[in-house]
């Protein structure tokens, strides 16, 4: 069977299902007045009828439903990435124990549970392959995380008008790294979702749904539909990587530098980003230790610390590691960009600074 | 995928024999009962209890595997504490780590080594290759610069790699009563004729100032960029690539690195804040 149609009642049986299976379903949710990733039972706590607005340095929601059609992904993204379910912000890797000289050290489990992740968007996806990438290989915590996912995509109806996934190649459409994949149709007033399968474990459940066989119509308004979400105004040049490579001494990092305010906020946001520090907190008998992994930003001065000061000592140098880390180092350092197109940095951006602009800044010469 | 060795869990050895090289500056000397190879110029991530973990090189005999050196200097929080143990106590130890020296094409070859300071330690391995076997290189030249005479490491060992025939050439940056060395900064000490650079391959290790200068110099003899191999330092976290701190450009200084032919860093060296 390649695909599905199923209606709302189908959706919700397969949370039902998932969650059956043992999996804490995670969908997009309002929570603080953003839409944001959180544990969901009914199809009822999605942000149905709900978009963005969003610019940079701005994000406004609002509520354009049509009565008895409220899109339930109606929004672009969630304001976080999915990323901290399998890259905490923070988690102990081992206990220490030191008595009279002799020292113990304990590994600690990784928190692995079973997850399934509904609503990511093809950037989404395109950014776990990223991290898969940087992780998989030499972090066996993220790989079993990684290994317990099962993943629902959700193809998107519309842009919001800080993407640039279709310039970046990752998106709109979901063509790899999913579970299963929905297309939400509202045509014809019937509200609806076809459901295709990117893996054999997605095939398994897409037999069991209960729906119909889809239509000529349904595929009609997919296509109709990822086209909409391809129209993007933002973009990034094709030879980005080259033009940074020639532009670290551009006078331009000073300019940029003068406006960012080094918060991270950028780096928090980005789904890709993957910097953490390791950090020692000792029990208060002095005996036992626990060292913890903490997620971490390029734009702390730390980061850079060598023996007496940081190496990036002003805010244009750390915006030029993050930029020319994503935008090109990255392809050395991994094999591909690090950059999905998803837009978020410019969105939580406090002062608005937008890396397609910074990255058009640096086309014109010094 | 899974029940694989974490990389971020260190293994537990014990200090055989603590030595204070100098004011703020120590030696530990690991037991490795079962044993401990690494490549010169690689790394270990050591753990002091309490406070955490930071990268030092490996400064002992590459043959003495039940022996484990590193050389420390009290610098951060870390390696003070590191400095501050005793024989018989342990710490935690993550490695070996990172690309060592490509001691491979040296062979048969002249061997330059130039270091500045503590830069010393990572190179301190392939000295000791080199006495062990003679005729492992063909001629071994040592440049070592230093601050000023009360710092100068490794005399007594430096005396006995001279006795086995390596060159040694020692110069500090300002003399103190008593000194009869040279003075000045470390290119000084490289001069025509001390090496056969066609057949050359220089090992650099110190203050990433000292080893642009170094490279230059050397090369301006007639070394070939590409034998030219510096150990450059960032601030590495986890030692495996993971964690993003030590990058240098488009390099992993602990996974890439943290040696490096010259041409992979030249131009990078040239950029401040990078």
């Amino acid at each position: 069977m390649k695909a599905r149609l199923i209606d709302k009642s189908g959706l919700q049986w397969l949370l039902d299902r998932l969650g059956s299976q043992g999996y804490e379903v995670l969908a997009p949710c309002l929570e603080n007045g953003v839409v944001e990733a959180g544990p969901v039972t009914s199809l009822e706590e999605l942000p149905a009828g709900v978009e963005e607005e969003t610019e940079a340095g701005r994000y406004r929601l609002r509520f354009d439903g049509k009565e008895g059609t409220d899109l339930l992904f109606s929004h672009a993204l969630t304001a976080m990435g999915w990323q901290r379910f399998l890259h905490p912000s923070s988690e102990p890797l081992w206990r220490a124990e030191l008595r009279g000289g002799a020292l113990e050290i304990q590994p600690l489990p990784a928190e692995a549970p079973r997850r399934a992740l509904v609503g990511l968007r093809a950037c989404d996806l395109a950014a776990i392959s990223i991290q898969d990438r940087v992780l998989a290989q030499n972090d066996p915590r993220y790989a079993r995380r990684r290994e317990n996912l099962f993943l629902v995509a959700v193809n998107c109806g519309r842009a919001a008008a800080t993407c640039f996934c279709h310039a970046m190649g990752t998106g709109p459409e979901v063509k790899q790294g999913h579970d299963l994949v929905l297309t939400e149709l509202v045509g014809g007033g019937a509200h609806r979702f076809l459901v295709e399968a990117g893996s054999e474990a997605g095939a398994g459940m897409l037999q069991a749904l209960p729906g119909r066989e889809p239509e000529a119509d349904d595929w009609e308004e997919k296509r109709a539909r990822i086209e909409a979400a391809s129209r993007q105004r933002r973009r990034l040049p094709e030879d980005t990587g080259d033009l940074l490579a020639s532009s670290l001494d551009h006078p331009h990092w000073e300019k940029v530098g003068e406006r960012c305010l080094a918060c991270g906020n950028c780096t928090s946001v980005c789904p890709t980003c993957f910097c953490s520090r390791m950090v020692e907190r000792t029990g208060l008998d002095g005996q036992q230790a626990t060292h913890w992994r903490l997620r971490d930003s390029c734009f702390d001065s730390e980061h850079s610390y060598l023996h007496g000061g940081p190496v990036r000592r002003d805010r244009a140098a750390r915006y030029r590691q993050w930029l020319t880390h994503k935008l090109h180092h990255w392809q050395a350092q991994f094999g591909t960009t690090g950059c999905t197109g998803c837009g978020r940095c410019i969105t939580w951006c406090p002062v608005g600074i937008d890396l397609t602009e910074e990255v058009a800044a640096l086309e014109v010469a010094a | 995928m899974t029940g694989r060795p974490d990389p971020m869990v260190p293994s537990v050895l014990r200090i055989a024999r603590r030595i204070e090289e100098m004011e703020g500056v120590v030696s530990l000397e690991l037991e490795a009962p079962g044993g401990f190879s690494f490549q010169p110029g690689q790394f270990n991530m050591l753990y002091a209890f309490g406070v955490g973990e930071v990268p030092i090189s490996i400064s002992g005999d590459p043959a003495r595997t039940d022996r484990l050196r590193h050389t420390v200097r009290a610098v951060g929080q870390v390696s003070h504490a590191l400095t501050r143990l005793r024989p018989g106590m342990e710490l935690g130890v993550r490695g070996p780590l990172g690309r060592g020296w490509p001691l491979e094409e040296v062979a048969g070859g002249d061997l330059v080594l130039a270091a500045g300071g503590l830069g010393l330690a990572p190179l301190r391995p392939v000295a000791e290759l080199a006495v062990a076997d003679p005729r492992r290189f063909r001629r071994v030249v040592l440049y070592y610069g230093t601050r000023n005479p009360a710092t100068v490491l490794w005399r007594q060992e430096m005396e006995r790699w001279r006795r086995a025939g390596i060159r040694v050439h020692v110069t500090v940056d300002s003399a103190t009563p008593g000194w009869q060395g040279e003075v000045g900064v470390v290119t000084r000490l490289m001069q025509p004729g001390h090496f056969e650079p066609a057949v050359a391959t220089a090992l650099l290790c110190g203050p990433e100032v000292m080893m642009r200068f170094s490279a230059q110099t050397l090369h301006g003899l007639g070394i070939p960029a590409e034998r030219i191999h510096l150990s450059m330092e960032r601030n590495m976290n986890c030692g495996v690539g993971l964690c993003g701190h030590c990058q240098f450009g488009p390099r992993l200084v602990c996974r890439d690195g943290p040696v490096f032919p010259l041409p992979e860093v030249e131009s990078l060296m040239q950029v401040r804040g990078l």
